[in-house]
């Protein structure tokens, strides 16, 4: 901000604490909700690992596979789970706020727009489900 | 004031990145974090993950996930720290940290996905 000067006054900015975001309902899942973020970065972490582990070979693979057992592994996955299924939900019910579609002078109902977003969501899932699984 | 913003090709790969970790993320963490290591699940053996994931396709498929994932996570938490902190005299310092480690991540899956056994 530039300095006060004879013709720039100076501005009144109240200050804002640095944990706003736990005075209301809202702003703590606003914030949570862009945590989520940093489970999506583990969840490449730990990708690329174990894409390393497959390419070293059978030994190095079934060190990682005895490394996700671990207590503090699970606990770590469990809450990047929480999270990244807290991202999806909130991502797929921007659409309609992102996506105002009017028809027949009427807006569609969110549930239309939304929808089709969870229908794919859940067929993706199956497909990567069985494409691992089989 | 005439710098052109590279902000909107940013949130373009923000959004994408956020269409994949949607998509995929869930039910591949689920999977390889909590079903299998707990038994709730039989795993794939070695050789059939390793044929899955040495197909061309899954390993484009994982470079695009990975990168995608990660310039989402860079823009997002980028933010986090802006507007939950309000540690905006720190600006270069985050920037640098989050887009630069969305690159080398990205480089680091482009060269793992690149060659397989």
């Amino acid at each position: 901000m530039a300095a006060p000067t004879e013709y720039v006054p100076k501005t009144y900015r109240a200050r804002m604490s640095t944990y706003w975001w736990l005075d209301r309902r809202p702003y703590l899942k606003f914030i949570l909700r862009e945590l989520s973020s940093v489970s999506v970065a583990w969840f490449v972490i730990f990708t690329l690992i174990q894409i390393r582990a497959l390419k070293r070979g059978t030994d190095s693979y079934a060190a990682f596979e005895a490394w996700l057992q671990n207590p503090i592994l699970i606990a770590v996955n469990l809450i990047a789970l929480f999270f990244v299924i807290f991202h999806a939900i909130t991502w797929f019910n921007l659409a309609p706020k992102a996506m105002a579609v009017r028809m027949g002078g009427k807006r569609v109902p969110n549930i239309l727009i939304a929808g089709p977003n969870f229908v794919a969501w859940i067929v993706v899932s199956a497909v990567l489900a069985w494409l691992i699984l089989r | 004031m005439g710098k052109r913003s590279n902000e909107p090709f940013l949130w373009l790969l923000f959004s994408a990145g956020g269409v994949v970790a949607a998509m995929v993320v869930p039910i591949q963490l689920f999977l390889f974090g909590l079903a299998f290591p707990l038994g709730w699940l039989k795993g794939p053996s070695y050789e059939n993950l390793l044929a899955l994931a040495s197909h061309p396709l899954a390993r484009l498929y994982l470079f695009v996930v990975c990168m995608l994932a990660l310039f989402h996570w860079a823009h997002r938490f980028r933010y986090t720290l802006y507007d939950g902190l309000q540690i905006k005299h720190l600006n270069e310092l985050i920037n640098t940290f989050c887009y630069g480690g969305a690159i080398v991540g990205s480089i680091a899956a482009a060269w793992l996905v690149w060659r397989f056994p």
